[in-house]
């Protein structure tokens, strides 16, 4: 019973995201009040309808309903019930489901904190979110409806995929879509506008905090995909230029973009055509990665099971949604003046750069994704492209992107002068190549030198942006302090974000020293690896819930010190017969010891060991990044209602 | 509208001509994949052309093979890797009973298994095996380039080899892949 409600669920949620397509565009196109009021209550209608499918889901789940295809699929009766939920996710008609969810979610959001938005353009916003979610949810309903039954129901489910059920994968879906979903904002705010063929100051504020929690969203997605892939993979590696990966990348590094050029169109009211295409071109990007990754073209260690009439279905919706959109873009975009006037060396121009590199470094992440397809398409050869060509096609970019980061924020708007801006950044350079040099004379030679120096420049240069507001030294103390405080929200979070992806450099160049071997060692015996001594005490079996251990207790000790003690095991489940290697990850914060147990081989084990120096910090740059994000959002500035109240507060005064 | 210039007009319809022609080179792979001429997962096996290593691997209770056992074969033989631990061999197992039936020669090699297991297994799954091989160090896997089971080897008179596939059979590679392969080398 429940499965046919939330199939029900399912359908009403369609009929109602067909009527948030058609009524509020058709209200907003004829100047129709009570057909634009109607919005928020059909978005708030499918996102009722679309959470209490995802429940009926998660219910089958919980109560082990094998009858329900997808439930004896992926799941069964002895894996512990927190998988259970989270496995509805783990599988692909789950996961459609679960994106339409956070799509109606979008919408709702928009119906709930959009009450200060014109009634015109919210109505277009939800309509055009409308639209998109019947796509989807056509799409879940008829290629991947999650509650198909079977008959006879087996006796137990299939269980799923042991690589899954680990708590950092576990959450790690719904963070990631809701990134990706949530970029489906700005760019239902891009159509909108150009629609209705304006763009202004106003607009630009509404769409930055949107775009600004996708974006944190999205880079906490991306840190947990990649932190699981470092320590569940038990690969030692954190970041594998995998197609799956590059997918996140790409909206990630164009809606990074999109955020600076948004800072443009608020405060200068230029770039507009620009940052329109960049809405567009990020959510595109989005829907894109899942589509290559669903249809199978691409190969990847995260594939799901695919099905190519499934790719032809999300392919037709993409050129709809993506080619719609774009056709809008070239028929409207030459109505959006620009009205800003900027020179080369200024805020803007600043901007203009990181957004130039920023599309590069995109641009050259989808050519390296895609052309092995087209050239096996076109040329008929079979290439492969890793990470030799993402990391010397990358670096460079890097360079001057880290260079501009810490001087943008110092230059003035419209015009600036780029000697006085650098000679406020002296400290941060002098220090920054004290780092390189100093770095250089160690085991860092070359570029993890320079990455370390760009890394010190990157967080000095946030830090010295904040002196220099503060005119700290120049001014008292106590007047000093006063300043800080009254520092916008936005300013301490574009500095903590800089800084943050500063320390994340740091992480990537630390990595990059990391010392690992693979040695067969017996119970009793000892190995040297990376300066520390290893000994294997001893091998025994363990057992859990759905799977039996092989633990390995492993005792590190320096200079005769105990270090750490670690148990690496591997784990075999029983009900899909896979083995999964489970590290054991030691850390102090700034090294990580990381240990992997192999096969056994006359009575000794294979053992894989790493040193990792400064690892951690990967994914402490991206929490700090993520932070920065969420302190800007904080600004009152960009709260939806403050232009209203703002404006309130005028008319009350006079 | 009309004060735009030309150029920066039709600038404005680059993305969308790029994600048209992106959207059809995809539509066409798609196609292909439905054919079954295009495979994403399809690594080309630098051994296709060559001759098969030389190996000789025991049995189980009687005698194992070794490489020139199957250029000796005076038939075209159908090498396959698999192991009693692996759910897509057991998903195999009934197309490879088939093509044994239809006297295709099939030669197993089981892959790091028990040899009570690999037993097990044949007399649960049927065994389509004419000759039955035992790799339990996995070094004639390494030298076929095995990456993982099953996967299966086609190899000529010469002892050639002439196809891989890796992953399990399926109707589609056996209708197009297989026979048009036995019909040119038998």
């Amino acid at each position: 019973m429940t499965p046919e409600l939330g199939h029900f669920a399912l359908a009403l949620a369609v009929a109602l995201a067909g009527a948030q397509a058609i009524v509020p565009l058709l209200g907003a196109h004829q100047r129709d009040a009570r057909l634009m009021a109607a919005a928020p209550a059909l978005a708030l209608g499918q996102l009722i309808a679309l959470a209490t499918a995802y429940g009926a889901l998660i219910w089958s789940a919980v109560t082990d309903d094998f009858s329900v295809m997808n439930v004896a699929e992926n799941s069964s009766s002895m894996k512990p019930l927190i998988y259970k939920i989270t496995g509805t996710w783990g599988n692909h008609e789950g996961s459609i489901l679960l994106w339409c969810l956070i799509l109606a979610l979008c919408g709702g959001a928009v119906a709930a904190f959009g009450r200060n938005l014109p009634s015109a353009l919210r109505a277009r916003v939800i309509g055009v979110l409308g639209f998109c979610s019947v796509g989807f949810l056509l799409f879940a309903l008829t290629t991947s409806n999650p509650f198909m039954r079977v008959w006879p129901p087996p006796v137990d489910g299939n269980d799923m995929n042991p690589l899954l059920q680990d708590p950092g994968l576990a959450i790690h879906p719904p963070i990631l879509y809701a990134g990706y979903v949530g970029f489906s904002i700005p760019f239902a705010f891009a159509v909108a506008a150009l629609l209705e063929g304006r763009v202004d100051a106003a607009w630009g504020r509404w769409v930055r905090p949107w775009t600004l929690v996708s974006w944190l969203l999205l880079t906490g997605g991306i840190a947990l995909g990649s932190w699981w892939a470092y320590y569940e993979l038990g690969w030692g590696g954190y970041w594998f230029w995998d197609p799956v990966e590059n997918a996140s990348l790409l909206p990630w590094l164009t809606g990074t973009a999109l955020l600076h050029s948004a800072i443009v169109v608020e405060k200068r009211e230029a770039l507009k055509t620009w940052t329109i295409l960049l809405a567009i071109g990020t959510f595109s990007l989005s829907l894109s990665g899942t589509f290559l990754v669903r249809s199978g073209i691409l190969n990847s260690v995260h594939t799901f099971a695919n099905d190519p009439a499934r790719g032809v279905f999300i392919l037709a919706l993409l050129a709809l949604v993506i080619g719609g959109s774009l056709l809008l873009f070239a028929f409207r975009a030459p109505a959006l003046a620009a009205s800003g006037l900027f020179a080369p060396i200024s805020r803007e121009g600043a901007l203009v750069l990181n957004n130039i590199l920023l599309c590069s470094m995109a641009a050259v992440v989808l050519t390296g994704t895609t052309y092995p397809l087209f050239a096996e398409l076109l040329f008929g050869a079979k290439i492969s492209v890793g990470k030799p060509f993402f990391d010397a096609a990358v670096l460079p970019l890097c360079a001057p992107l880290f260079l501009a980061m810490a001087v943008g924020p110092v230059l003035s708007w419209k015009r600036a002068a780029l000697g006085p801006a650098l000679m406020r950044l002296w400290w941060a350079a002098l220090a920054a190549a004290a780092v390189g040099i100093v770095a250089s004379l160690g085991p860092a030679r070359g570029i993890p030198a320079l990455a370390y120096a760009g890394a010190t420049w990157l967080i000095l240069g946030s830090v010295a942006e904040i002196v220099e507001r503060t005119r700290l030294f120049r001014i008292p103390p106590s007047a000093s302090l006063s300043r800080l405080r009254a520092q916008p929200r936005a300013v301490w979070g574009a500095a903590i974000a800089h800084a943050g992806m500063g320390v994340t450099v740091i992480g990537i160049a630390g990595m990059s020293l990391a010392v690992s071997a693979v040695v067969a060692v017996k119970p009793g015996a000892s190995t040297e690896v990376g300066g520390y001594t290893w000994t294997l005490q001893d091998l025994h079996d363990a057992s859990g819930s759905n799977y039996t251990a092989r633990v390995a207790d492993l005792v590190v000790t320096r200079d005769g010190k105990v270090v750490a003690t670690m148990h690496p095991s591997r784990r075999s489940f029983i009900t899909q017969r896979q083995t999964t290697m489970d590290s054991a990850i030691q850390t102090d914060g700034f090294q990580d010891l990381y240990a992997v147990l192999g096969e056994e081989r006359d009575g000794s084990a294979i053992l894989r060991l790493h040193v990792n120096p400064l690892a951690p910090e990967i994914w402490f740059g991206a929490l700090i990044m993520a932070a920065g994000g969420m302190v800007s959002l904080a600004d009152r500035r960009l709260r939806i209602g403050a232009p209203r109240r703002a404006a309130a507060a005028v008319a009350a005064r006079a | 509208m009309s004060n735009v210039p030309l150029d920066r007009r039709l600038l404005l319809w680059a993305p969308l001509a790029i994600a048209a022609s992106a959207g059809l080179g995809f539509y066409a792979l798609l196609g292909r994949m439905r054919e079954g001429t295009y495979d994403p997962r399809g690594v080309p096996s630098p051994l296709i052309g060559k001759r098969i290593p030389t190996f000789d691997l025991p049995g189980d209770n009687g005698p194992g093979f070794s490489s020139a056992d199957v250029m000796a074969a005076g038939t075209p033989v159908l090498i396959n890797f698999f192991a009693s631990w692996c759910i897509p061999c057991v998903e195999e197992a009934p197309l490879l009973d088939q093509l044994h039936k239809q006297g295709v020669a099939v030669w197993g090699i089981a892959y790091k298994d028990k040899a009570a297991a690999t037993a097990a297994y044949l007399a649960r799954n049927g065994n389509p095996y004419a000759r039955l091989a035992r790799d339990d160090p996995g070094q004639t896997a390494i030298d076929f380039g095995v990456y993982g089971v099953p996967e299966t080897f086609f190899v000529d008179t010469d002892g050639i080899i002439r196809a891989r596939w890796p992953g399990a059979l399926t109707d589609d590679i056996i209708a197009h892949g297989l026979k048009p392969l036995l019909k040119t080398y038998s």
